[in-house]
């Protein structure tokens, strides 16, 4: 098992964000954690990535409870978070953000072959390259954000609603990016409040509402499942 | 284009330069050569400011602590053991950054407003310290002794070598950050002032940067406090631990274009000659008055002018290149609407 939470709680201050979380990310699988806005997505996603402080519970990364250890550090041991709204580094060109999600790597070579990789897996990104990150679309800005993710070599890449913000057109290609990159052995885990297209893609999935996991399946049959498409889908 | 504004930039640069070492040469009056040796001097210190304030974003209010540690020590150390004001300068410089460990450790828990407010009590605790330690010439000072002069006491009777001595730290300061803006602890400093969040999830120990930054200015502050105490041969509490002073470090960059290398020097060419103007022009009746223009310009900057004046300079010389640009792309679609008029006159379409 990649990660496994358990009974996670997470305040802000004194108000419950969630409340009691419990679910796990095989390897080599993508799972998707969906549900309304504000319902605890994307505060989870934080306290896996070390951003957010759980206050009950346990997080466990391939066997090492992670839950006090330092956000810097989690990276190194393949944690890898590409936050809500992409957050770039807009003053930085394109290379320069990839760099720099190499932050945990020492070797330039390595560095430098990564980045190559990344100009390979998404070529809009070669083109940019020397352009500063805050005037690409959104879409270019969320390939970027992904690849700045992938830079650090993460055995589990946490993306926290990369289709927000940018043209339908785009989210279908950051959904087959997403597969892509599942594909070569990496972990996923995706929070997404576009339920149909996070399900579709996703091995396994879990629902969240109001701080607590809720129902939970294959991708598919939550896809399918008349409660989930009552609820969420309108359906 | 990039390569062309960058030939601009050094070339502006080197002309400044020039006429800084051109500057002893002109100006005979000792007041205006007064004037331009504090103008370095506050430059050097908007310099080292701008490398946690500008660089890294963490505004600090509370710079004045290092400034005065830098000028106690190197003074103290002469003062009570006749040691080299070189060494004392050094040891200043040194003794700052490691207590800025201490000023980081116990500000950087704070963000934004809380941060800045943070860094002016400690200040001031430092300050009122001073004010109280009796060893240090509590609140009635220190005085430099003048009975060994000449380059190697670091001792004039006149004001130009003092001018060499700030330009040459000024210098050393803007390479410093020079450094720095190009390196990757510049890029991890951007990283960390504009998205913060997403610098600790590529794993970048925030709080090990600021503090690098933290220490790297204070260093440089405690040396312009030393060149100070250097300079006036006097230094007590007042003069060089006020919060005052700490928001005209912060100010001069804000006002010249925080974040950048040269804001800092043009920050302090306009506000020190205010300030020294406003003191002559008014004397002691017009105490307070450069507080008043600081005030104002503050108002100004943080309303018209955020970028200061490096970005507003950024900004016009931008417009310039994008009227161009659309000039020269309305002058190609007039001119192929004309051929294409031709041409269809002369019935080739």
């Amino acid at each position: 098992m990649n990660l496994e939470i358990k009974n996670l709680m997470v305040k802000y201050d004194d108000v419950l964000a969630i409340s009691d979380v419990t679910m796990s990310v095989a390897t080599g699988t993508i799972v998707a954690l969906v549900g309304g806005n504000g319902n605890g997505k994307s505060t989870t996603l934080r306290a896996v990535a070390g951003l957010n402080a759980a206050h009950a519970g346990s997080i466990t990364f391939n066997g090492q409870a992670i839950q006090s250890v330092p956000a810097h550090e989690r990276v190194p041991l393949g944690l890898s978070l590409v936050p809500e709204g992409r957050r770039l580094f807009p003053r930085l060109t394109v290379r320069r953000n990839l760099e720099l999600g190499a932050f945990t790597q020492s070797d330039d070579h390595e560095v430098k072959s990564s980045v190559d990789e990344m100009f390979s897996l998404f070529p809009i990104l070669k083109e940019r390259e020397k352009q500063l990150a805050g005037t690409m679309s959104g879409g270019e800005q969320q390939m970027l954000a992904i690849a700045r993710g992938l830079m650090a070599k993460p055995r589990l890449l946490m993306l926290d609603e990369p289709s927000w913000g940018i043209a339908p057109k785009f989210v279908t290609k950051v959904l087959d990016v997403i597969q892509q990159v599942n594909a070569t052995g990496v972990s996923i885990l995706l929070v997404e409040q576009n339920l149909s297209k996070a399900l579709s893609i996703a091995h396994y999935g879990y629902v969240i509402q109001t701080g607590r996991i809720v129902m939970e399946g294959k991708g598919q049959d939550l896809l399918h499942d008349d409660k989930i498409k009552q609820a969420y889908l309108g359906l | 284009m990039i390569t062309t504004t960058r030939m601009k930039a050094v070339a502006i640069s080197l002309v400044c330069l020039a006429a800084a070492l051109v500057i002893p040469a002109v100006v005979q009056s000792a007041s205006y050569l007064n004037l331009a040796i504090l103008v370095l001097m506050a430059a050097q210190l908007g310099v080292s400011w701008n490398i946690v304030g500008g660089y890294a974003g963490q505004v600090s209010l509370g710079h004045a602590a290092f400034y005065g540690l830098g000028a106690y020590c190197s003074t103290l150390m002469l003062v009570k053991f006749g040691v080299n004001p070189w060494i004392g300068v050094l040891c200043g410089g040194l003794l700052a950054a490691i207590l800025s460990v201490g000023f980081g450790w116990s500000c950087f828990r704070l963000k934004g407003h809380y941060f800045a407010m943070a860094t002016i009590a400690v200040a001031e605790l430092v300050q009122i310290w001073f004010t109280e330690w009796e060893y240090g010439g509590a609140a009635v000072g220190l005085y430099v002794p003048m009975d060994r002069t000449g380059w190697l006491w670091m001792n004039f009777a006149t004001k130009l070598p003092y001018y060499w001595l700030a330009l040459g730290l000024l210098l050393i300061t803007l390479a410093v950050n020079w450094w720095i803006e190009r390196s990757y602890i510049g890029y991890y400093l951007r990283a960390i002032k504009d998205e913060p969040d997403a610098a600790r999830s590529i794993g970048v120990n925030i709080a090990r940067y600021k503090q690098i930054a933290l220490s790297i200015s204070a260093f440089f502050t405690a040396i312009g406090g030393s060149l100070y105490a250097q300079k006036e041969l006097y230094i007590d509490p007042n003069s060089v631990l006020s919060t005052a002073l700490s928001i005209k470090m912060a100010l001069v960059s804000i006002l010249g274009g925080v974040g950048t290398l040269f804001g800092p020097v043009i920050g302090s060419v306009v506000l020190t000659t205010i300030e020294e103007l406003t003191r002559t022009v008014f004397g002691g009746t017009g105490r307070g008055t450069d507080t008043i223009i600081y005030a104002t310009l503050i108002i100004v900057i943080a309303v018209f002018y955020p970028t200061g004046v490096v970005g507003w300079w950024r900004n016009i010389l931008r417009r310039r290149v994008l009227n161009t640009a659309s000039n020269t792309a309305d002058s190609e679609q007039s001119s192929s609407q004309v051929a294409g008029a031709a041409a269809v006159k002369g019935g080739q379409v």
